[in-house]
């Protein structure tokens, strides 16, 4: 019935288009043949359109000399992701070589989730490593963009013998010109009980606040120059004097940072 | 050593191709022209070379743009399409009225033209005007699957002109469309190089440095993709080699304007002569008199011009300002005119991000719902205000000192295609997250939506609100979006719809083509990214 009138009504609009001239518009022809049903998968693969894509970035976040008075060491911080727009595969390696050998390293391999528009849940397992026994840890974090445009991170990470540790990171692109970003950046760490192998006490160990200055030759290619202090506190602060270490330090450093 | 001035304007000049043209008015354009009503078109790839750096380009009959199809009103057309890529392609005719298993969507319409093998489309004609053909398979139509069609309208033109040229703009790129693509979702502002410093972010007035702070959002992003990677052509011709076109002094010269680019909108203008637009996507309007028109991407307008015995540059400037195309009209070879300079690259403002401005008078508007997905993480944006605006050239455009057109000058001839009004009315939000370069309608990626369902024959309302901060063509397969202003009265008749940021606008459509139909935002990363929907007829 509602076919049926709108048939007439159809005859009736084209009897008018023809008097007025005007209207030039025609109803398609039903086609005659229709694409089968199919699962998403397969019909993203037909059209050459996929939102549900996966991708994957590789980030050396920052590869750099460091230089305090006199003594030398080499600091990597690199990530790497691989996922869709909902679920990521998250990996991140940190570390410092000096000496010879790897002074220290921290490993994490995560699950990264979309949360809310500015925040992300990673939930994973870290390794330490370097010098010292190796630690192991259940990772349970969040990451975002909190207004102001900084990159925040928080994680708490629960180790074998009820250890406990929290660490927290942020910093803040400063575009001073298209290419030349200024880049200050804090990160603060806290054990729930003694490590003394491992040079870390209980409470707040550790502080780094740094500022880098990036050229970016290309957005995925970019040397830098900075600074960065570092300080560690309480027994982590003993630990390290009684090693023959400093408690806290000037560096001034020289870097790569990459991508892809 | 390439300098990045000739990699934006094009370093070497592409094939120009001329033609005599057919029947009392003297027609040319750089793609080669097809006369229907059969046509036979292979799809190959290209070596091409624009920046100076060898390419493969995906052509039609060893052309970029594709050879200019010209039909007749009333014809039965067949196209034998042969596809000699090692990938499927397709193509759709942008703005044809065809039945469902025509309209060229891979997926919707067929099954895509596998490597090898030769489809042939057939269906009548029933329209007239300046359309487009582009493919609708992955990101062809970025490397250069693209082509102007001109139909002549039955008993002659009704805006009559003595020479006529196709002008189609395109974003030409070296770089590898899926590399870009990628490039977006790891880096969505990779492409943005004219962000606001640290410095010009303080010199923001205090409420809307605080509100780009907060909703985490840079003021200068206007296109995804620009000139860093773009060499806009025009007619397939770079900025460097100067496309040109003759005239008599005397003449009305009528431009069929094309924008067949991926991911660009333009502002074109020719210095020293006042643009007529006759018709919008191939649909005759009220003649009006503009300096410089906006055209969105997929978007066409048919222009006339008078131009005196003196030469003339076409200037189409991308709206990010990082480049632009350029080509020239001039009675003799040879000469060439001026090439303005690009404007400087305006900044978005708050009542583009749907905010209210401080201390501003709130007139009665209802407030906006939004649909619960919007709420989602996918969503970084949704504009507490949103205004039909039809008058408002856009950002970039407004109190620039030029004549600029606005949707509110479009007035199609003959009225609608059915004079029924609205039975119901479906509300849609444009929404996406910039910086996580995730583009959707409702809160809804096109995987995770269920399609849009029109009863055959009723006469709806579609209303657009943008929740982001980007200007969307929006255009709809198979059946005419037509723009109604606040009150409901009918303005113009269009297959590609530009909604400004915090924009609402409403247009009917008529459900009167069966089958399932593509409903996207035509930019093309954004289609790929989840701004689509699949709407059923039936």
């Amino acid at each position: 019935m509602k076919r049926l009138a709108f048939l007439l009504f159809a005859a009736m609009q084209c009897a008018r288009a023809q008097d007025a001239g005007e209207s030039e518009h025609v109803a398609p022809d039903p086609p005659q043949s229709r694409v089968h049903a199919m699962p998403y998968h397969e019909m993203a693969d037909m059209m050459g359109m996929d939102d549900r894509r996966n991708f994957g970035k590789f980030m050396l976040d920052r590869f750099e000399w460091q230089e305090a008075s006199g003594d030398g060491r080499l600091e990597w911080d690199a990530t790497a992701w691989y996922g869709g727009d909902y679920d990521k595969l998250w990996f991140e390696s940190e570390g410092e070589r000096g000496n010879g050998t790897t002074q220290d390293s921290r490993t994490e391999l995560a699950w990264d989730r979309i949360l809310s528009p500015w925040w992300n849940l990673r939930l994973g397992a870290r390794h330490d490593g370097g010098i010292g026994p190796s630690r192991d840890w259940a990772a349970f974090g969040v990451a975002g963009l909190t207004p102001g445009f900084f990159d925040v991170e928080a994680r708490v990470y629960l180790g074998e013998n009820a250890r406990t540790a929290l660490r927290l990171s942020a910093h803040r692109d400063y575009l001073l010109s298209q290419r030349l970003v200024l880049q200050p950046e804090a990160e603060l760490s806290a054990y729930g009980k003694d490590d003394p192998e491992r040079l870390i006490g209980t409470g707040l160990s550790d502080v780094k606040v740094g500022l880098r200055l990036r050229y970016e030759i290309r957005r995925e290619l970019a040397p830098y120059l900075g600074v960065r202090w570092v300080g560690h506190f309480g027994d982590s602060a003993d630990y390290r004097k009684a090693a023959g270490d400093v408690a806290h330090e000037w560096l001034w450093l020289a870097g790569i940072r990459a991508w892809y | 050593m390439l300098t990045r001035r000739t990699f934006v304007t094009g370093a070497s000049a592409g094939a120009l191709w001329s033609f005599a043209g057919r029947g009392a008015i003297a027609a040319a354009g750089s793609a080669r022209e097809l006369a229907g009503p059969h046509f036979d078109l292979t799809v190959d790839y290209l070596p091409v070379n624009y920046t100076g750096s060898a390419r493969n380009a995906v052509a039609i009959n060893g052309q970029v743009p594709a050879p200019t199809l010209r039909m007749r009103q009333g014809d039965e057309v067949s196209i034998r399409v042969t596809n000699r890529l090692r990938e499927q392609t397709s193509i759709h005719w942008h703005g044809f009225i065809v039945p469902a298993d025509m309209d060229g969507v891979p997926g919707l319409s067929f099954n895509g033209i596998p490597p090898g093998a030769t489809f042939t489309y057939r269906f009548k004609v029933n329209q007239s005007g300046t359309y487009w053909y582009h493919s609708h398979s992955r990101f062809q139509e970025q490397v250069g699957l693209y082509g102007a069609i001109v139909v002549e309208r039955r008993g002659g033109e009704r805006h009559r002109a003595d020479r006529e040229h196709v002008l189609l703009l395109s974003d030409w790129t070296d770089h590898d469309p899926e590399r870009i693509y990628a490039t977006l979702k790891k880096q969505s502002n990779y492409y943005n190089f004219h962000k606001l410093t640290a410095r010009e972010h303080l010199a923001l007035p205090p409420a809307e440095r605080r509100m780009w702070s907060s909703m985490r959002m840079d003021p200068t992003d206007l296109a995804d993709v620009g000139g860093y990677a773009y060499t806009y052509l025009l007619n397939g011709v770079t900025p460097a080699a100067n496309w040109n076109a003759a005239f008599t002094p005397g003449e009305r010269v009528r431009l069929r304007i094309i924008n067949g680019s991926s991911m660009s909108f333009f502002d074109l203008r020719i210095p020293g002569l006042e643009l007529t637009v006759v018709a919008a996507d191939g649909q005759d309007i009220e003649p009006v008199t503009v300096d410089e028109l906006r055209i969105g991407t997929a978007e066409v307008y048919d222009l006339i011009v008078e131009p005196r015995d003196a030469a003339y540059s076409i200037f189409a400037q991308a709206m990010d300002r990082s480049g632009f195309a350029r080509g020239t009209l001039a009675p003799r070879a040879g000469m060439t005119a001026d090439v303005p300079a690009l404007d400087k690259p305006a900044l978005l403002s708050m009542a583009d991000m749907g905010m209210h401005h401080e201390g501003m008078v709130m007139t009665d508007h209802a407030p906006l719902n939004h649909a619960p997905a919007e709420n989602g993480p996918i969503v970084d944006m949704r504009a507490s205000m949103a205004m039909p605006r039809l008058d408002d050239p856009g950002v970039g455009l407004r109190d620039n000192g030029r004549r600029v057109l606005t949707y509110a000058d479009l007035a199609t001839l003959g009225g609608p295609i059915d004079a029924r009004d609205a039975a119901r009315e479906i509300e849609l939000h444009l929404t996406g997250h910039m910086e996580r370069y995730i583009w959707s309608f409702n809160g809804q990626k096109f995987s995770d939506a269920e399609p849009l369902r029109f009863s055959h024959g009723e006469r709806l309302r579609v209303t657009l609100v943008n929740d982001t901060m980007m200007t969307h063509p929006i255009h709809l397969h198979g059946m005419w979006s037509e723009i109604v202003d606040p009150r409901g009265a009918f303005r113009v008749r269009k297959h590609t719809v530009i909604v400004q940021p915090a924009q609402r606008l409403s247009y009917l459509v008529t459900a009167d083509a069966l089958g399932s139909w593509a409903y996207h935002c035509h930019l093309l990363y954004h289609m790929e990214a989840g701004m689509f929907r699949e709407v059923q007829v039936g």
